[in-house]
């Protein structure tokens, strides 16, 4: 397959002599759309936040190499840096400004300078203007532009986090639970947008519903992660035939 | 909630940013014309200036607190620890300035002849310049704030632990003040001003040039901070803090804006402490306790935390009470200030900037009673709930 973008190599993490990831070995390819799916508990997220900087590892390697920039070693990088190589992070719980208007919110994860004194002379060209506008359509949003963002509803809250994903044109994009707290239509509508996402960027997805799952990875790879390693990895089809994977997960009715 | 039209969230802001441009001028007009005119022809006293003065400088002090604790979400108790340094700056000229006509008529200042030295210790020398001493007021707290922010925000430390250390801070430089082989006074700070710029300062015309003065540097500082607002900056700042991960998370090194806000508020507070000294005739060590930052705080918290001219007028508007209060009332001020602070948190989370809008609620003056209080539900909610917070917290840093 392509080049890939994320190399995840015998990567361990442990809290408090609980091993959140152990010996983790994870591979995602440039353009790939790539669902994790796992019992709770997984290491889901610390997965994620290894990744993002916010933890890291005791052991193991993560290395962000895309085919038109030079690589690096992310474990030794930190939260912004690692944003700024090109890496956005959705988060389970959507984390948006609720205080700022759903424009402002945009702007500020417009990609561009993060500098203390750039800021205080920025100025938004009339091609950000269009972004902007285009980013508001995309995630239905225009008409509520100068809402503030707390005032949005929980689906909508997700939509505005991953527009502002988007306004910094990541590399990769790793996504939490996109669809929690949505509705059918909503979620579907989710998943018509990861799809449109693949190829251009690379996206890691993390997801419980499995109508969900089944819509996105359609010819995608799924990784089974289970007690902080990957348990099984393959298409949809295989991981649900999987006597393992139906033991560890799907077995327990989840399987909708 | 969805019901809410979005242009009735555009007009609102707009229309506010022009009443709060009219208070302003109406404020600046009346403090910086009416004031000094009518004083001049006798109609208020000299001793009503002096004091403004002290109100108009204490406005600058809560202007740095709000722009710590209202725009960034950091509750510094040390801001008036830098405005004590400023008064400190701006104080050691104006020892120089009065020359050989201390008690002991000694070209030295008299602490110093008491402490029995003969000649100037070396770091006083430069103090003769004003222009030195106004350079000392910016950069003497500036670089405080600069090191001890850059050591705390590196450390990622927060909320009430970043309230504790400042409140260390505070504390640890006062006793250092107190302490007569600082060669800064000690107990008794410094007193017994007499020129600055060879202006007598017992003259009211002196008087009333740096009140003056003060009523200008306010407003600018006021100008300053309302582009700072309408920045990107402003925008990174307020999103701090409201979710620092996410801003992590968009790439920003939100330590570096902490950093910068610090500092700037800093300054802004000694400014405003170099005013003080020569308008109060005293800076000593009893100024930088931490009742004084925490004076402060409830003067930005019945004002509006985050509204910019709500601390303005919390500041005079407290102080005021204050000067009323300590000579009609002197013993029961501070459970006044308790009580008021107490009514602010519990019924008006806003402040006194939020009258209006609560009152055009009430009524329901503008016929879309619904919309508006709706809208202005979940504000309300997390201004409480910020509001309890900090009462908290402050509660478990003074004790």
């Amino acid at each position: 397959m392509a080049h890939p973008i994320l190399n995840v190599e015998e990567v361990t993490k442990t809290y408090d002599g609980f091993k959140a990831i152990s010996t983790l070995n994870f591979y995602l390819y440039e353009g790939e759309l790539r669902t994790v799916i796992g019992p709770n508990g997984a290491g889901k997220t610390t997965f994620f936040d290894l990744i993002t900087g916010r933890a890291k590892p005791d052991q193991g390697n993560i290395k962000f190499g895309p085919s038109d920039a030079p690589s690096h070693d992310l474990t030794a990088l930190n939260e912004y840096e690692i944003n700024r190589l090109g890496i956005g992070r959705k988060f389970q719980t959507p984390s948006v400004y609720s205080e700022h208007t759903v424009w402002d919110n945009l702007v500020l994860s417009l990609a561009g300078s993060r500098g203390v004194f750039a800021s205080l002379f920025h100025r938004l060209k009339s091609s950000d203007h269009d972004r902007l506008d285009e980013l508001l359509n995309l995630i239905r949003l225009s008409d509520k532009r100068s809402w503030k963002a707390g005032q949005l509803a929980h689906g909508e809250k997700q939509w505005l986090e991953i527009g502002m994903l988007l306004a910094s044109d990541p590399k990769v994009l790793l996504i939490d639970e996109p669809a929690a707290g949505m509705t059918d239509e909503e979620t579907h509508r989710t998943g018509e947008l990861l799809l449109s996402l693949a190829g251009k960027h690379s996206l890691i997805v993390i997801e419980h519903d499995m109508t969900f799952v089944k819509q996105i990875a359609q010819q995608n790879t799924i990784t089974v992660l289970h007690q902080g390693t990957v348990l099984f990895e393959g298409r949809f089809d295989e991981v649900q035939e999987n006597p393992t994977v139906r033991h560890v997960y799907l077995g327990r009715g989840k399987s909708k | 909630m969805s019901i809410v039209n979005p242009a009735a969230r555009i007009l609102p802001s707009s229309s506010r940013l022009r009443i709060e441009i009219g208070v302003i001028a109406a404020i600046a007009a009346v403090v910086l014309i009416v004031l000094p005119v009518l004083n001049m022809q006798g109609v208020v006293s000299n001793f009503t200036i002096n004091l403004w003065g002290k109100y108009l400088s204490f406005a600058l002090l809560a202007i740095s607190v709000d722009l710590l604790w209202g725009a960034t979400g950091l509750l510094s108790l040390g801001q008036a620890l830098f405005f004590s340094l400023g008064g400190y700056m701006h104080g050691m000229y104006l020892m120089r300035m009065i020359g050989d006509l201390g008690q002991y008529k000694k070209p030295i200042p008299d602490f110093l002849v008491f402490l029995g030295w003969t000649e100037l210790p070396s770091f006083w020398k430069p103090f003769d310049s004003f222009a030195f001493a106004i350079a000392m007021v910016i950069l003497v707290p500036g670089l405080l704030a600069f090191v001890f922010g850059y050591l705390a925000f590196r450390s990622r430390i927060k909320g009430v632990y970043f309230s504790i250390l400042t409140q260390a801070l505070t504390y640890a430089a006062s006793i250092m003040f107190f302490r007569n082989n600082l060669l800064l006074g000690g107990n008794n700070g410094f007193t017994d001003f007499k020129f600055i710029l060879g202006y007598n300062l017992l003259e009211p015309a002196t008087q009333r040039g740096l009140y003056i003065v003060t009523g200008v540097v306010l407003l600018l500082t006021y100008i300053f901070c309302r582009w700072l607002r309408s920045t990107k900056f402003g925008l990174v700042q307020r999103a701090i803090r409201d979710g620092e991960n996410r801003v992590l998370f968009s790439g920003y090194a939100a330590a570096n804006y902490k950093l910068f806000v610090f500092v700037v508020a800093a300054i802004i507070a000694s400014v405003g402490g170099a005013l003080y000294t020569p308008q109060v005739g005293i800076i000593n060590p009893s100024a930088m306790t931490t009742d004084k930052s925490l004076e402060a705080v409830v003067w930005v918290a019945v004002g509006g935390r985050g509204t910019l001219l709500g601390p303005i007028l919390g500041a005079i508007g407290v102080n005021w009470l204050k000067s009323w209060a300590t000579r009609a009332y002197p013993d029961q001020w501070l459970i006044f200030l308790g009580g008021l602070f107490i009514i602010v948190v519990l019924f008006l989370p806003g402040g006194i900037v939020s009258l209006p809008k609560r009152m055009a609620a009430l009524f329901g003056f503008h016929g879309t009673k619904r919309e508006k209080t709706t809208a202005a539900e979940p504000e309300t909610e997390t201004a409480t709930a910020t509001a309890i917070e900090t009462a908290a917290s402050i509660e478990t840093t003074k004790g």
